[in-house]
């Protein structure tokens, strides 16, 4: 039966697949996070480039600062894996290289997030290196 | 059928890029796009920068030297622009979702506004690194 209908005929009246807005809202919602925390970043990135080591060391073994940098990473992380799978989604059409890249993106973003939080929790806790 | 070719029948295609004239709000759509890509790298970068700090002065420094070498600064210099430029034109989006700032007039200023903020805000913060840098040594 459905063999004699078009892609178009069977998609039409359906109306959209009622997911797609999640992604978009959380593309919004962590677009306005990191508004604020770029500009906590920008801050450290000038203490750093002032103290240096000592300086970092000392920023992130303060619990708010550990907190903010966690929030930033994995925030800018999730915000960049979004986008990205929104560039493979457009650009990439064969469906073997497309469902690579995706998972490429999953696997280095998530494994950034965790290298990242792991990093600076071992700095807030004060371990030694 | 009189259509003898199988399945869907050739759609019309939206204007390409070929036939398109170049205009700024149209540079700024692709810039930030490109920006997205170069920040994905960024957040990588800064994730190394953690592990690194994490590892111990050793590991800072070799990494610090990396970033701090000439081709370090210059790809830190595009991140910043990148940074820059990406929280801007996420602005103009934020407006655009609010239904403000359709207008040609609007969208054309906020688009150069947005190339402009991206580029002395990064020569801004590279300025004040780098005068803080020679204050502390």
């Amino acid at each position: 039966m459905s063999l004699y209908r078009s892609g178009l005929g069977r998609a039409r009246g359906l109306g959209s697949a009622k997911h797609g807005v999640g992604a978009f809202i959380a593309e919004r919602v962590s677009g306005v996070a990191l508004i604020l925390l770029t500009i906590w970043l920008v801050w450290v990135a000038v203490a750093v480039a002032r103290g240096g080591y000592a300086e970092a060391r000392s920023i992130l073994a303060s619990p708010v600062h550990a907190a903010i940098a966690i929030l930033t990473v994995d925030v800018g992380l999730y915000h960049a894996m979004i986008g990205m799978r929104v560039i493979v989604e457009d650009y990439i059409e064969k469906p073997l290289t497309k469902a690579a890249l995706l998972i490429l993106n999953a696997l280095v973003g998530w494994a950034a997030a965790a290298i990242a939080t792991v990093s600076i929790l071992k700095i807030a806790f004060g371990a030694g290196a | 059928m009189a259509d003898a070719s199988p399945g869907l029948r050739e759609r019309p295609l939206s204007p390409h890029v070929q036939v398109w004239r170049w205009h700024v709000t149209m540079a700024a759509s692709i810039f930030n796009r490109v920006t997205g890509v170069g920040l994905y790298v960024g957040w990588l970068i800064l994730a190394g920068w953690a592990l690194a700090l994490a590892s111990g002065p050793d590991a800072y420094g070799a990494y610090s030297s990396v970033l701090t070498s000439i081709p370090g600064q210059i790809v830190l210099f595009g991140v910043a622009v990148a940074l820059f430029f990406h929280l801007a034109a996420g602005v103009r989006h934020l407006f655009w979702d609010s239904g403000k700032g359709f207008m040609p007039r609007t969208a054309g200023a906020s688009a150069i506004v947005a190339f402009v903020f991206a580029i002395v805000a990064a020569i801004v913060l590279f300025v004040i690194a780098h005068i803080s840098q020679g204050s502390a040594s």
